[in-house]
Parts: C-alpha cells; structure tokens; sequence
C-alpha cells in the first residue's frame, strides 16, 4: 500500500500567476484513509491529480518533492485508482464489461486474466446488470459504482476520489459512499477522499487533514480531534462539518392570489410518458420544494411550468395571463418567471459578469441606466462587484452559480424555477442561497426549487411536494 | 474476453463477420461504382448489394428509414443533371444509380458493425494507434449526450428571453450561438474524459493487451474476397457487354 510524501511541495497551472497549491508537507502512510479538507480554492483536486500523475511538470510549474512509494506519479506504472465528480465523462466504452477492463488493458494485464477480473470487480461493488450492460443506459449512481469497478479491477496500491458523490441523490450517494468502503476493504489501498459532506465521510476515514486557503496544512488529526478544534472555521471555509445547524429561513412575502395552477399536466418523450398527470399550484411569494428519486418527471415539470416545454396535455396558468406560457414570447417570459438551470453554463450568453445582468432587463425593455443600477445593486448584493468584468466561464463554481441565479434575478420576475439550485456547493455557497432566496420571497416572488436537499427544504420550503412515476403527491404543509 | 455477438439473432450473418471484411467488400463495390460511368455497371452492382439487404439485419422499415436521405440524393442528382445538364435519360439514370451503388455497399455494412469492434479490428489488424481508435470510440459514445445538451442550451436561451421569432437573421444569429455553446461543452468534457483515460493509465508509451481478441478468420476473408471478386466480376460482364466506360464516358 503507497506511502505518499509531499515535502514543499508546490504546483502552479499553466498561464497562472498564483500558486495552486503552495508549501505544502504531509505524509500519509501506507494504509491511511484521509479525508481532505479545505476551502474551495485550496488545491484539493490538485492534490489528487499530481498524486494521479496528471500534472504534467513540462506544462506547469512544480516544486519542492512529491513521491509515492518513493517514486514521483509521473513516472510510476504501478496502477493508481482516480474518480471525478461528473460521472458521465469518466465512462470510455459502450458496455460495462469493456469499460472495468480498460484500466486492466492499458496496463497490459494478460488477455485471459482480464475477464475473471472484470467479472469478480462488478460483483464486489454490487453492479446489478451483467458485462453487457450499456454504460449509456446506467443512471449517475451506477456510472459511479461502474468506475469503482474499474478502480478495483487494478488492484490500485493508492485510491484518490475527488468528490465521487457531489453529482448524485441522496440514495446514489449512500450507496456509492458503501461501494467505496467496499473497495478500500478488498484492496487495503491508502486512501485519499475530498467530500464536502464530512458527517456522512466519516465512517470511511481515520485521519483528517485541512489544507489553508493559501497553501500548507491547516489542521491535522484524528476526525474527532480536528473537528472539535476547527469546527467552526471549517464550517466559516464552506466545510459541511456534522452537527452544524442552520436555522429556517421563513419571511413571509406579501399575500397576493395564487401565481400559478397547473392541472393534468403529461409530457412524452417518444413512446416513453414523463408526466402523466402533474398537478400543482403556486401562491405568490411562496416556495414550492419539488423532490422525487430521479426519473419522476420533476425537471420536466419545472421545464413545463417555467414555459420552456409544451406538454402534449394538461393546462398551465401563470399570473393570470390566458395563454399558457410556452406560447409567450421569449422576451415576454423572461420578465416574468427566471429559470435557473442546474449547469450554469448552459445559460451565460455574454463575455462579462455585468453583461450577464444587463441582458435580462434590456431584452425587456428597460432603460439603460435602470438596468445599470438594478446590475450593480444584484453584484453588491452577490458580493459579484470584483468579479464584473470577468468572463463567466472563469469563475468558480459557486460564483457561477450565485451569478445564474442572479442573471433570473435581474428581470424582477413573479416567479423563479431553480433546477437544484444547491447541488455540489459547500456550506458557504449554499448559506448565501439560502439568504438569497428567502430575502427574494419577501419581496414576493414565488419560486418552485426542484431539489434533493433536505437540509435547503428544512430550512426553506413552505410546501414540499413529492413526484412520483410523473404524478404529483399531496403536498406537505410546512409549519410556517 | 468472449462476447456475445451484438444482435445474435437479429443479423446473424454479417454482425458475426469482422467489420473490416464488411468494409472491405463495401470499399470493393464503391470503388467499382465510381470507376463506371454506365448504366449497366451500376444497375448490376446495385442488384447484388440489394441482395444482402436481408442479411444486414435491417427490416424494409429501418432500411428506408435509413437510407431514405440517400435514395433523395441519388434522384436528386439524376433529375437535375438530366434537367439543366442536357444528358440523355439513360445517363441521368446512370448516375443515379452510381450514387447509390456507391453509398449504399457502406451504408449496409455499417449497419453491421459494432463500433467497439470496429476499433478492436483497427487496433488488432490494422495496427491503428490506440490513442486514435479508442479515443474517437469514446467520443461516439457522448454523441447522445450532445443531442441532450443541444435541447437544453436552446431551452436556457429561450430562459434568457432569447429567441428568433420569425426573425431570419436572428435565428441564424442564435443557431450560431447554440452551436458555440455546445463546442465549448463539448471541449469541457472531452477534456474531462481525456484526464479519466490518462488516470487509468490509457498512455500512447506503453504496450497494452487486448481484453477482446478480434478474429479474422477464414470465412472473414471469403467475405472480403466475395466483395472484390463480386466488383471485378461485375466490372468485367459491362466491359464484354461493351457497355463500360471509365469514369466520364458521356
């Protein structure tokens, strides 16, 4: 099992001026299962990735001395298991089967000795289909388990999983968060884990480590030693460490007549129906929490609502207005109900922050020097102001994600549809949505939040309405 | 690793083949149809490609649903030409039958391949480098995925208060964005994979081994050799029949 040694040790990407990672001296023994943690920005992936042998000292700047099992990543052939966060680009061929042995081929493992791996890695991490199996057909959840396989297939000495779960639902991640204790088991493989949610890590490690925001070890210990000592300033870096509570958000916003009402709402994709017969309505200034496994139809439904999707049946009325509003005009519906989608990137459309926030209100006709001050008032308000003159494909993910929520905002819309609004962010991120968003309700605008998260629905929601099989559930009344 | 065969009972005869010995007797039949300007050479060529149109593994629906873009083409270019070009009918029907003994070989044989074993067969036989075979497999496989996110990005511009309306040059305007939005995507991703190959040790340095072994055996040459020979055959009845011209005999 590697033993990894980083002695001031530093990384700087190409074409950047700071240091990723900076000074940093840590070993880890053979064995040791380690949860990194640290501030978004501190050069956790990084960490990863030159552990990896992805880092690449001919592009980038290294320093200091980085070995593992005495030798630097680069230049060992001795297999290494890496997974990502984003399931869908980590998958390289058509059927399962393939997919675990192309780890095993690459590292010339005999022809004849492959299948009998493949096969006995799928049954330790539980795949529930057989070698064959489409890896296009297979949810989040079981690309996840399929790229463990294909961790475990290589017998690797040293595990780094860079947020295995952050893309998942609750269920997923439980059972991906077992598979990767399963796996750690069979291979006795020193670990190294970056998760933000800590509490539900725990059971996998026995040593944290903090790395600082501006380079080095901050903390480091046994998780309860660490914990108890920084709980509080890792919960301030944006670390969801256990036990930290946050107090519902639950301003009123004033009481108008009911936004939206949606009746026998169906939608089919091809043969296969997705809704079919969503029922809701929406009062104004009221938060609408939408949640259900995957595949119930939610995202459709906020789709059909927000007027981006034209159900095959069903009506829609929003603000009273006669046409449902799929039949409105683009610039018509963007002053009235904003859509958040779940990849911000999906919807930046100009080169700048500011821009961003201009566009909305100059699609709808608003003066220049009004949409002005309503941009530099939501930039204040995000705390956007240093970053306006930034490409949005720059920043961080949290910053995309405060500025495509804003970007809704800048309309003044009655009504916002947020698409898993909090997924993957770290505390912080997801405490100023929290604000965001209930300060946005007093001022009464309605918003429908399709979301796994119970801790943003505990903390938010006035009404949780649960799909199943494309129907609505009798809605939940949350105690105000 | 053994597999069984994509569409074991569906195609049973060519999806068992090597795909290069169905590419190879297409490649034959292409290249016979494209060195004939008649009308008798591309009529025989096409009658015996028609032929396996059963062992493809493709119903008449799926074969026309299919194809059908190629049928338009091929009378396309035969009505223009016989049209505006002032050729005779025989000529005009000629070429339209080129085309289609041309396309179709490929568009059937492709029916039958599998794209993993395509790019075993590049590797194994052909000696294809990895990285390039391998690589382009995996991007085929996100295919779907773009068309997902092509509908999505048009939905978050729509969300943006953006659309054409009846506007032309706005809807030209938007397509070119919507299209950027996906290559820029599309490189994220890529970029993404890119790293997961390199963290499972996919390296162009290294030898690597072949959990599938692709064969090509005795029958997989008897397929490529029928395609040739089916060509050159074809290609010798039209020049004793004296019909046979090279490439512009009009």
């Amino acid at each position: 099992m590697a033993r990894i040694r980083f002695d001031g040790w530093g990384w700087r990407h190409p074409g950047r001026k700071a240091w990723a990672v900076r000074g940093l001296d840590l070993t880890v023994e053979p064995g040791e299962r380690v949860l990194l943690l640290g501030p978004s920005g501190a050069g956790k992936s990084t960490v990863l990735r030159a552990l990896t042998g992805l880092l690449d000292p001919d592009l980038g700047d290294e320093e200091g001395v980085l070995t593992v099992d005495g030798e630097h990543p680069r230049r060992r052939r001795t297999p290494t298991g890496y997974v990502q966060q984003d399931p869908e680009s980590q998958l390289v061929m058509a059927r399962a089967g393939d997919d675990v042995a192309f780890g095993l081929e690459n590292h010339a493992v005999p022809a004849d000795r492959i299948a009998g791996r493949v096969a006995s890695a799928l049954r330790a991490v539980g795949f529930p289909y057989g070698p064959e199996r489409p890896t296009a057909a297979l949810s989040g959840g079981e690309q996840q388990r399929l790229a463990l396989a294909g961790v475990l297939a290589l017998e690797p000495r040293l595990l780094l999983l860079d947020e295995p779960t952050a893309n998942l639902d609750p269920a997923g991640a439980t059972a991906i968060r077992a598979t990767v204790g399963t796996v750690q088991r069979h291979t006795g493989a020193t670990l190294l884990l970056v998760e933000h949610r800590v509490a539900e890590s725990l059971p996998l490690v026995d040593r944290v480590v903090v790395l600082a925001a501006g380079g080095g070890v901050l903390a480091d210990g046994t998780p309860e030693e660490v914990l108890a000592a920084h709980h509080d300033h890792l919960a301030a870096a944006g670390v969801w460490v256990p036990g930290h509570r946050v107090a519902p958000r639950r301003s009123a916003g004033p009481a108008g007549p009911p936004l939206l009402a949606a009746a026998g709402v169906g939608v089919s994709l091809g043969d296969t129906p997705v809704l079919t017969d969503a029922s809701l309505t929406i009062g104004s200034a009221e938060i609408v929490a939408l949640t259900g496994s995957n595949g119930a139809g939610k995202t459709t439904l906020s789709r059909v609502l927000g007027g981006l999707l034209r159900p095959g049946t069903g009506t829609v009325t929003l603000g009273g207005d006669p046409r449902p509003p799929w039949r409105w005009r683009a610039r018509e519906l963007a002053a009235r109900v904003g859509t958040v989608f779940q990849d911000p990137e999906h919807q930046f459309l100009t080169p700048t922050v500011r821009d961003e926030l201009l566009l909305g209100p100059r699609r709808a006709g608003v003066g220049e020097a009004a949409a002005g001050a309503r941009a530099d008032e939501l930039l204040a308000r995000l705390r956007l102001c240093q970053l306006a003159r930034a490409n949005p494909f720059t920043l961080s993910g949290g910053e995309q994600r405060r500025l495509s929520v804003a970007t809704a905002l800048a309309s003044s819309p009655r009504l916002l549809v947020l698409d898993e609004p909090t997924f993957g962010q770290d505390l912080r991120t997801w405490t100023e949505l929290v604000d965001l968003l209930d300060a946005v309700r007093a001022d009464g605008t309605a918003m429908l939040v399709v979301t796994h998260d119970l801790a943003f629905t505990d903390a938010l929601a006035d009404r949780v309405v649960t799909m199943a099989a494309g129907r609505c559930a009798e809605p939940v009344a949350v105690t105000r | 690793m053994r597999r069984a065969r994509r569409g074991d009972a569906v195609n049973p005869v060519p999806a068992r083949r090597n795909p290069l010995a169905l590419l190879a007797a297409a490649a034959a039949v292409t290249v016979a149809a494209l060195l004939a300007a008649d009308l008798l050479t591309p009529a025989l060529l096409l009658g015996g490609t028609l032929l396996t149109v059963p062992l493809s593994g493709l119903g008449p629906r799926r074969f026309l649903l299919r194809t059908w873009p190629l049928l338009f083409g091929a009378a396309a270019i035969g009505c223009s030409n016989y049209l505006y070009g002032d050729i005779s009918a025989a000529t005009a029907l000629g070429l339209s039958l080129r085309v289609l003994a041309m396309a179709l070989p490929g568009v059937l044989a492709l029916a039958s391949v599998d794209p993993t074993e395509l790019a075993d067969a590049l590797v194994q036989h052909l000696h294809a480098p990895a990285r390039f075979a391998y690589g382009t497999l995996a991007a085929i496989r996100m295919l779907p995925l773009l068309a997902a996110e092509w509908q999505t990005i048009g939905l978050a511009r729509r969300a943006r208060g953006i659309d054409a309306g009846w506007n032309p040059v706005a809807a030209v305007r938007l397509f070119g964005g919507r299209v950027f939005g996906l290559l820029v995507g599309a490189i994220r991703r890529a970029t993404r994979l890119a790293v997961a190959m390199d963290a499972r040790g996919f390296d162009a340095d290294h030898p690597r081994t072949h959990a599938r072994r692709s064969v090509f055996g005795r029958v997989d040459c008897a397929v490529a050799a029928g395609g040739v020979l089916f060509a050159v055959g074809v290609t010798a009845v039209s020049v004793a029949a004296g019909s046979w011209r090279f490439l512009t005999g009009i």
